[in-house]
């Protein structure tokens, strides 16, 4: 007992003395951002210049934020919601107003960023990073080296990837894909679109090797995969390590993704997270986002892109795609529910 | 005693400890890959473990998950010994306890968490560590319940009764007798749910509040960029911490013998 | 049984029983609640619906695509296999683990010390991290895989993302829950009973299985019960090291917590699933009483 009793004794000294707010608790902002989505270094920059800390914590997805701030537990000074799930938000009245467009470093951002439709008079939300869903792959693995830009190198495989080729394990990625490649609308509630795309991708199953969201870097640089179906920034950082994987913008659509800064309705810190998120919205604070992170950013900031992702289409999109690109929307309750029947079929 | 010894238990068990080191031995030999993927291999370095010194994250994570994981298992065992000494004789009603005991082992950690986040917040509790150590104790009891019962059962209550024999009152026998007995289930017990405690995702990624991350939603989180050798550098921390704590408790119970 | 007694033991369950009745009872009943609601429109919950059995009809009936009415067997065939990989895990961590507690018993002191630490060990890396390590010795190129490979006459073995992968994983994963308990029954086992039934002509294996594995049956249900059930739940390391390709119970659970948001319905998965392990148990347990003490 006396053992037990040590113990215990300890662990109540050890929770005694936690450190407990030592620095003033309103010098504080607590940041909930996707991991390995912000460089750390930038965060002790702004510490210096404004004397805030900020407390990062992670999270892998926007379903997984929007079940936190459901519940109405954690309390986060700044967010980073994407783009389809912000209009949810709002109605909910989840979001502070935070009024972005007065805010002094607006007259940075690029004219086409500014009143995006998901948050149109701009006052609940700032751009943070963007990106695109598409496909990449190991020129060294294919023959002739060229991929077309199509789904079709995804759904219909060439003989010599099958076998080789990794499919995103999100739902609403793949569908997504498998939509824009048969021409379905995206938040299709048609029982005959969905057993379209469900025997698409039931036919595409056996020769894929895996399906997975995680460590996709890692998986392409090891050229463990031929083909990969993957975000921009996470092909840039793969080439970075194996100079033949190349990025294929889907001419039928690809799919794009804008993340945002937003302020919780119950933020502790309000004001810290607005000056936050003006700094953020300098032109090397952002510049210096995108060259640790490798996605595009909104601001005016193409003098400081590092020139090894200059050279990079995955980054650095050439202007003829951008008539590609299709913004993901928030399907309603019918649609995802659909959406739900393909994936339980499919992995049935 | 050679009929102790069955055979093929001796091949067995250094197949299994082969089998169980495997793993081990690579994460630890990727810590120290320079490269960053962490699935291939270029030379030796000690950058990483640098560079978890420098990571506030992943240092505040790790204290998190100790704390949490020595109170919680502090908690569970403590209650888990005085529930084992209750059920060890029967009494109507036994098998009712023995089941709700149980309880949070059969339920799919998922629900529970949910749920209990639900609820704390309904009542006002505060999520952060408290409310984390709270969740956490519950689900780690029938970890810590059932080595301390097993051990229990196997007691004859012949050392019990010798000692009341000798007058010795009821607390005395259990601090004399039954405890130093049972010690080695209730090591074990404090073991499993320590070790529940730590690895713990779900339960902690609801729970928890702004800083009070621990490292398995650390890492979680992370897995989206992949494991980098900084991930297998603090996990190889974690092991030498946690080689060490139990090292020092079995040298402790050595003492005491 | 005296009055003290009695008052003596609630004292002692007390801590316990108000830990789970708060901690699980009240946030079960409140899971049981919201599997009668809708989900919400955004949100997970919808807590002004009214109450309905919807959600456990979508588990047996369901629409197919084209509007008639099926007996819905996707979940029934998620829960089987879940089961399925959870026994074929629970036998294979038998077949090492009681081995491995055997053994271990019969070593010198210290040398048992030394070897219950050895075995706790591996289990302080993060479950994750440790899946990673075997995603490196699996993959192809990996050093399992060559070997193999090197032994293997009818060509290149696929080692990753499939059930062996997964069966491998699991199995790593939950072995110390098997031994642990197992040794610790082992450990106070009276041997000179073995040694009794030995002199009175009973083999090795007679000895083992009229005298032994009765006394060791509650460390052996003990670890089946803390490898089976977990494994049950389970979502991580067949997602991992399975490669996604099949839907675990744990999956579709989570699912409906995240990106399917309908709390409603993973609460329903969830009731059934615990009203089926509720019947199991208690069914083992009214076995177990039936057995000559």
């Amino acid at each position: 007992m006396t053992r037990s009793h040590r113990l215990a004794a300890a662990a109540l000294a050890v929770l005694l003395a936690l450190p407990a707010t030592a620095q003033d608790a309103e010098k504080t902002l607590y940041f909930y951002n996707w991991t390995d989505y912000y460089p750390v270094e930038l965060l002790a920059k702004f510490e210096a210049e404004t004397g805030i800390k900020v407390i990062l914590d992670g999270f892998d997805s926007n379903d997984t934020l929007l079940a936190k701030l459901q519940s109405g537990g954690a309390a986060y000074d700044v967010i980073v919601p994407s783009d389809y799930v912000i209009p949810g938000m709002i109605a909910d009245g989840l979001l502070m107003k935070i009024d972005t467009n007065a805010m002094e470093n607006y007259v940075h951002m690029k004219d086409a960023f500014k009143n995006p439709d998901f948050d149109p008079t701009h006052e609940y939300t700032a751009p943070y990073l963007w990106g695109v869903t598409g496909l990449a792959y190991d020129s060294a693995q294919v023959e002739g080296g060229v991929l077309e830009p199509s789904w079709k190198e995804y759904f219909e495989p060439r003989p010599e990837l099958e076998g080789k080729i990794a499919a995103l394990d999100t739902a609403s990625d793949v569908i997504l894909a498998a939509s824009l490649y048969l021409g379905i609308p995206q938040c299709t509630e048609s029982n005959d679109d969905a057993k379209r795309i469900l025997e698409l991708l039931e036919a595409q199953k056996p020769k894929l090797k895996l399906y997975s969201s995680d460590s996709t870097v890692d998986r392409l640089a090891s050229g463990e995969v031929a083909l990969h179906h993957v975000w921009n920034g996470a092909t840039a950082r793969a080439t970075a390590q194996r100079d033949t994987i190349r990025f294929l913008y889907p001419a039928e659509g690809t799919p794009m993704f804008r993340d945002n800064f937003a302020v919780p309705a119950n933020a502790p810190h309000p004001e810290n997270a607005k000056i936050f998120i003006n700094w953020m919205m300098k032109p090397e604070n952002a510049a210096a986002v995108s060259n640790a992170i490798a996605y595009g950013n909104a601001i005016k900031s193409d003098e400081f892109l590092s020139d090894q992702w200059r050279a990079m289409e995955a980054i650095n999109m050439p202007e003829e795609y951008s008539g590609r690109l299709v913004p993901t929307q928030d399907c309603g309750p019918a649609a995802r529910e659909l959406r739900d029947k393909i994936w339980t079929r499919l992995k049935g | 005693m050679n009929i102790r010894r069955f055979p093929l238990t001796r091949e067995v068990s250094l197949f299994v400890l082969v089998y169980l080191y495997l793993p081990v031995f690579v994460l630890i030999g990727y810590s120290f890959n320079a490269n960053r993927t962490a699935t291939v291999w270029t030379h030796a370095s000690l950058d990483w473990y640098v560079r978890i010194l420098n990571n506030p994250s992943i240092r505040a994570a790790t204290w998190n998950s100790l704390v949490l994981a020595v109170s919680a298992a502090t908690a569970a065992t403590v209650i888990a010994l005085l529930a084992a000494l209750a059920t060890r004789r029967a009494f109507p009603g036994r098998n009712a306890s023995e089941t709700l005991l149980r309880l949070p082992l059969i339920l799919p950690e998922i629900v529970v968490a949910v749920a209990t986040l639900i609820l704390f917040v309904a009542v006002g509790i505060e999520l952060g560590l408290g409310a984390m150590i709270l969740a956490h104790t519950v689900f780690c009891i029938p970890f810590a319940y059932l080595p301390i019962r097993a051990r229990l059962e196997g007691i004859s209550g012949s050392y019990e009764e010798a000692a009341q024999d000798l007058y010795a009152n009821r607390f005395r026998t259990f601090r004399r007798v039954t405890l130093p007995l049972l010690w080695p289930g209730v090591l074990a017990g404090f073991t499993l749910a320590f070790v529940t405690s730590l690895d713990d995702f779900l339960t902690s990624f609801f729970l928890s509040g702004p800083g009070t991350t621990t490292l398995p939603v650390y890492i979680f989180s992370a897995i989206r960029a992949g494991i980098t050798p900084e991930i297998n550098a603090i996990s190889t921390v974690m092991l030498v911490i946690s080689i060490l704590l139990v090292s020092l408790s079995f040298a402790l119970t050595r003492l005491r013998r | 049984m005296s009055q003290s007694d009695t008052l003596r033991r609630t004292a002692l369950m007390l801590p316990a029983l108000l830990a789970i009745l708060l901690l699980v009872g009240a946030p079960l009943g409140l899971m049981g609640w919201v599997s009668l609601l809708e989900k919400g429109s955004s949100a997970g919950v919808d807590w002004a619906s009214a109450p309905s059995l919807g959600n456990y009809q979508r588990l047996i009936w369901e629409e197919d695509f084209d509007g008639t009415l099926l007996w819905n067997t996707n979940y029934l065939v998620i829960f089987l296999r879940s089961v399925a990989q959870a026994a074929v895990t629970t036998l294979l961590c038998l077949v090492l683990g009681v081995p491995v507690a055997l053994w271990m018993a019969g070593l010198s002191p210290t040398g048992r010390a030394v070897m219950l630490l050895l075995v706790t060990i591996p289990f302080w890396t993060n479950l994750l991290v440790r899946n990673y390590a075997w995603l490196i010795i699996l993959r192809e190129g990996g050093w399992l895989g060559m070997a193999v490979d090197a032994i293997w006459p009818f060509g290149p073995v696929q080692l990753l993302y499939n059930d062996v992968a997964v069966a491998i994983g699991l199995t790593y994963s939950f072995l110390p829950f098997m031994i642990l308990p197992v040794y610790s029954v082992f450990e106070k086992f009276d041997w000179r009973l073995v040694e009794a039934a030995h002199d009175l002509g009973a083999t090795r294996s007679r000895a083992l299985r009229r005298v032994i594995l009765p006394v060791a049956m509650p460390g052996l249900l003990a670890g089946s019960l803390l490898v089976f059930i977990p494994c049950l739940g389970a979502f991580v390391t067949p997602a991992l090291l399975g490669g996604g390709k099949t839907l675990m119970l744990g999956n579709v659970i989570q699912m409906q917590f995240g990106p399917s948001r309908n709390w409603p319905f993973g609460a329903a998965i969830s009731v059934v699933l615990l009203a089926i392990m509720l019947v199991a148990m208690t069914a083992l347990a009214l076995w177990r009483n039936r057995r000559p003490a």
